[in-house]
């Protein structure tokens, strides 16, 4: 088992402000901007990613989180998951543009899932997806408008994302 | 989980898990869309073997908004009124494929019979039997408990340092038994007042302290208040003189009500015998948690039915609780 680097601490910044300023662009402002992070590590990007966004923009942008597990379609695959917490910010979804993020974009399930999640919570304007890495494998018609970086993968290795807040360091890596 | 047949074999970490999810089902009720698709697919069998309206709704309720199919199976005007047995009705449903039984039934221990006798593979939900246990009340009083006592923050949180006092009929009540076993897996401190004839005998055994005089128990200012249904449908024997002197003595009346502390909450599971065990003015009262209650065991009961049948099925896993 080997494991490399292809994302270090200065790479995800970078990824992370570049992602940032296309969110502005493709959305012509900040107006009506909400991000929300799929649990777990995607609630910590979005949480990075809000006040970039709002240090370019110079307007707050509100953050929440949206936890999936409901509405997964693989649930009786796997051992019991507890429910994370979702955090609907103040002003709801209703008629705006939420940004979902998320660290791996893979087979595409979970932002289906996510698709339903938001639909149960009300009727955004539009719905974009921003991803730090995209690894391809995707099992639905499902694309990234948003993405860090896309790393070819073979779908036996395993990418892992780690976070200073969670992980204690900044990096991806790929197993094989 | 494979089934939750008792409160009292509950371990402290199960027991929080299960109001952890309660919390985030409780969260998806406020939703513009509240019904879920978790358990699509999946049959839940509600096996009503005694009368019951509530607790069936709510557990009717709580399978349809997880989109979980729903059957109703009650012994009135069924087979079992014409004399079949609990095994040969438990092979029927499963031959029907049901994944879970919620079962209510008369004799104690038959949730138990049911989830160990091999004639089903389901999955076995305890919704009262006899005077043995009613886990899911107890759960969803705990959840009231620590919604009150924490509010938004109340994830992760046990009961230890709080003060809950049981008035009424221990002897004959499975919500009483479930409340004393799993309050104090949480920490809680718990007091029974009953009148001396309705204490079972066995009661030196529990973790809770028992007291006669509910004046006194008050004296304590406890941070909640179980009052016990008298169910008349079991007082086969004369335990106290009138319904009169059991008000005036273990009732709830408006004058105790107004000397509890500020903070303190009033509970019953209900169906109230208003004017009994309870009076109006405690009821109805803001400290009264009797409705909310009610929404959260709908909520409480997502949760078990969602850890009961979300996860994988291992059937070669035999858990003998």
């Amino acid at each position: 088992m080997s494991a490399r680097t292809v994302l270090q601490e200065a790479d995800i910044a970078r990824a992370l402000t570049r992602i940032a300023h296309e969110i502005l662009e493709s959305n012509r402002g900040a107006e009506g901007i909400v991000l929300l992070g799929i649990p777990t590590r995607g609630v910590t990007l979005a949480d990075r990613l809000g006040p970039v966004i709002s240090g370019i923009a110079d307007t707050e942008i509100p953050v929440g989180s949206l936890d999936i597990t409901l509405f997964r379609d693989d649930l009786s695959r796997h051992p019991t998951r507890s429910p994370k917490r979702t955090e609907i910010p103040d002003g709801g979804i209703d008629g705006k543009t939420v940004v979902l993020v998320d660290d791996v974009l893979f087979s595409g399930r979970s932002i289906r899932a996510a698709l339903d999640a938001i639909q149960s919570i009300g009727r955004p304007a539009v719905v974009r997806l921003a991803i730090l890495v995209d690894r391809g494998h995707r099992e639905l018609p499902i694309r990234p408008d948003f993405v860090g970086k896309n790393i070819p993968s073979a779908s036996s290795e395993r990418v892992n994302v780690r976070l200073k807040e969670l992980d204690g360091v900044d990096e991806v890596t790929i197993e094989s | 989980m494979r089934h939750l047949l008792d409160t009292r074999t509950l371990d402290r970490d199960t027991a929080l898990q299960i109001l952890d999810v309660a919390e985030d089902m409780a969260d998806t009720q406020s939703r513009q869309v509240k019904k879920l698709p978790t358990l699509l697919g999946k049959t839940v069998v509600n096996l009503f073997f005694e009368d019951s309206t509530r607790t069936r709704i709510s557990f009717e309720a709580a399978a349809k908004r997880l989109s979980a199919d729903v059957i109703n199976f009650a012994a009135k005007g069924s087979s079992v009124s014409k004399g079949e047995s609990l095994k040969d009705t438990a092979q029927t449903l499963q031959a029907m494929g049901a994944d879970a039984v919620v079962v209510r039934h008369s004799a104690s221990g038959a949730p138990r019979t049911l989830a160990t006798s091999g004639w089903i593979s389901a999955g076995v939900v305890n919704a009262g039997d006899g005077t043995h246990e009613h886990p899911t009340q107890a759960l969803l009083d705990a959840f009231t408990i620590r919604k009150r006592s924490f509010g938004p923050d109340s994830r992760g949180h046990d009961l230890s340092g709080l003060h809950v006092v049981i008035v009424g009929d221990v002897l004959h009540s499975r919500v009483a038994r479930s409340n004393v076993w799993l309050l104090s897996t949480l920490g809680a401190e718990v007091t029974l007042v009953t009148p001396p004839t309705l204490i079972p005998q066995n009661v030196s055994q529990w973790p809770a302290r028992v007291m006669y005089d509910l004046d006194a128990a008050l004296s304590a200012g406890p941070d909640a208040v179980m009052m016990l249904r008298i169910q008349a449908e079991r007082m086969h024997a004369a335990y106290f003189p009138t319904e009169r002197e059991y008000s005036r003595l273990w009732g709830l009346d408006a004058v105790r009500a107004a000397g509890l502390p500020e903070g303190s909450i009033v509970m019953h599971p209900g169906p109230m015998n208003r004017g009994l065990e309870i009076s109006s003015e405690a009821a109805d009262s803001p400290r009264s948690t009797v409705l909310e209650q009610v929404t959260n065991g709908v909520s409480v009961r997502m949760a078990v039915l969602y850890l009961l049948l979300a996860g994988e099925r291992d059937d070669e896993r035999r858990e003998v609780k």
